[in-house]
C-alpha cells in the first residue's frame, strides 16, 4: 500500500524527523496528547507531509483502537513513511522519555515534595491545560467547515464534560454521523 | 508523598480525566498522606507482566489508565491503590505518556529493566498491531466517500474528546499556586500562542514555562 501523504519526506529528511520527535518526547510533560499542536505544526504546516484532514483522521484511528493514546504517533509515522516512518517516530517519542523515566523515577519519587518539583508541576499546569485545549482545537480544523461535523464536535464536548459515557460509543456515533453527512 | 492540599489537585467533584492528561487525579491528593500497605501479590516473571499488560492494553478504548488501575490494583492485586497513585504521580512529573511511564516504573521495580521492557512491550505491542491494521485499511479505503465521511465524523469526536479533557481540567486551576486569575490567563495565553499563532512549543516552554516556574517557585516559598 502507499501511505497517505501529500508529499513524502525525502531520505535526508528522516534525521530531522527523528530529531523533532526526540525533542518532543522530552517536551511531552503531561502526556503525548500535549505534543499534538507541535506535531501538527511540523507535519502539516511546515512540511506539508500530511493534510489537516489526514492528520485528524489518523489521530481518530488511534483513538478508536484499544491501547495507549500514544499510538497516534505510530499512525502519523506510518502515514508519512510506512514502516520506516513508524519506526522513526516511535523511537523518537519513546527513547528519551523512557530513558529519563528509568533514570529519574527513584530520584523524582524521593523529591516529589521539594519546592523545585512542586513549582515545576503546579507552575506548568496552566500551560498543559492550554496545550490540551490547543490539541482539541487543531484536531477539529477539518470539522469547522461542515456544520454537521462542528455540531458533532460540540456535542461530544458537552456529553463528555457532563457524563461518564465510554468514549468508544461517542467515536462510533461520530462515525455514523460522518457516514451520512461527513 | 503529595500533601493533601496540593494546589494542582482538581475539584473532587470533577470526573476522572482520561489517560495521558496532565492532571493529578483527585484521589492522589486524598490518599497521598496515608501509610502504605503492602500489595497482596507480586508478578512472578517478566513474562507474566507482559501477558497482564497486553491484556489490559487491549481493553483500553479511549484511554488505558482506568483499566490499568482496575487490573493492577483490583484484579491482580500487584499494587495497593495508594501505591498505584504514587506511581502515577511520579509518572506525571516526568515527560512522556503517563501510562507508559507508569508501566516502565512498575516493571522496573519488579524485575529491573527486563521487567520494564516487558511492561512497556505488553502495553504497546498488541495495540500497535491493531492500530496498524486499521491504518492500512484506512489508506486502502481513504478515497471511498463513505469511509472518508466516517473518518471525518470520528475525527470530529476525537477532537471533541480531547477538547473536553482540557475543559475538565480547567476547574483544577482554581486552586493553582499561581492564583486562579493568573492560572487561567496563562492557560489562555498558551492556547492563543499555540493554537492560533502557531508558535513552536519549545519557545513557549522556554519562555512562558520559565515565567510560570519562577512565579510558582516564589509563591511556594516555605
Amino acid at each position: 500500500m502507499t501511505p497517505a501523504v501529500v508529499s513524502a519526506p525525502a531520505g535526508s529528511d528522516w534525521g530531522g524527523v527523528l530529531a523533532q520527535f526526540l525533542l518532543l518526547s522530552l517536551l511531552s510533560i503531561g502526556g503525548a496528547i500535549s505534543t499534538v499542536p507541535e506535531m501538527h505544526r511540523y507535519l502539516v504546516d511546515q512540511h506539508h507531509w500530511l493534510s489537516n484532514e489526514q492528520f485528524s483522521a489518523m489521530v481518530a484511528i488511534a483513538q478508536a483502537a484499544p491501547g495507549p493514546n500514544l499510538l497516534f504517533v505510530a499512525v502519523l509515522g506510518w502515514g508519512i513513511g510506512g514502516a520506516l516512518g513508524m519506526l522513526v517516530t516511535m523511537i523518537g517519542i519513546l527513547l528519551p522519555s523512557t530513558t529519563l523515566t528509568l533514570a529519574a523515577a527513584r530520584w523524582g519519587e524521593a523529591r516529589r515534595d521539594t519546592r523545585g518539583v512542586q513549582a515545576f508541576v503546579t507552575g506548568l499546569a496552566p500551560l498543559t491545560v492550554g496545550l490540551v485545549l490547543s490539541s482539541g482545537f487543531l484536531l477539529g480544523k477539518p470539522s469547522y467547515g461542515n456544520p454537521w461535523l462542528l455540531a458533532t464536535m460540540i456535542a461530544t464536548v458537552l456529553v463528555c464534560v457532563r457524563t461518564k459515557v465510554n468514549p468508544v460509543w461517542l467515536i462510533a456515533a461520530g462515525g455514523l454521523v460522518g457516514a451520512f453527512v461527513g | 508523598m503529595s500533601t493533601p492540599d496540593t494546589p494542582l489537585a482538581p475539584d473532587a467533584a470533577a470526573p476522572p480525566a482520561p489517560d495521558e492528561t496532565p492532571s493529578v487525579l483527585p484521589e492522589a491528593a486524598a490518599t497521598g498522606g496515608q501509610a502504605q500497605a503492602e500489595a497482596a501479590r507480586a508478578p512472578r516473571s517478566p513474562g507474566e507482566i507482559f501477558r497482564v499488560f497486553t491484556r489490559l492494553a487491549l481493553q483500553g478504548f479511549g484511554g488505558v489508565l482506568p483499566i490499568t488501575q482496575r487490573e493492577l490494583v483490583e484484579r491482580e492485586r500487584w499494587l495497593t491503590r495508594e501505591q498505584f497513585l504514587e506511581l502515577l504521580a511520579v509518572a506525571q512529573v516526568l515527560p512522556g505518556p503517563n501510562v507508559v511511564n507508569l508501566s516502565l516504573m512498575f516493571g522496573d521495580r519488579a524485575f529491573g529493566w527486563r521487567g520494564g521492557l516487558a511492561a512497556l512491550g505488553g502495553m504497546l505491542a498488541a495495540p500497535l498491531g491493531v492500530v496498524l491494521v486499521l491504518t492500512v485499511a484506512y489508506a486502502h479505503y481513504a478515497q471511498h466517500p463513505v469511509v472518508a465521511g466516517v473518518l471525518r465524523g470520528m475525527g470530529a469526536v476525537a477532537a471533541g474528546l480531547i477538547f473536553a479533557t482540557g475543559v475538565k481540567l480547567l476547574p483544577a486551576l482554581r486552586r493553582n499556586v499561581l492564583g486562579p486569575a493568573a492560572a487561567y490567563a496563562f492557560a489562555a495565553l498558551m492556547f492563543g500562542c499555540i493554537a492560533l499563532l502557531r508558535v513552536p512549543l519549545p519557545w513557549m516552554l522556554a519562555g512562558l514555562g520559565a515565567v510560570c516556574f519562577t512565579l510558582a517557585w516564589r509563591r511556594l516559598k516555605p
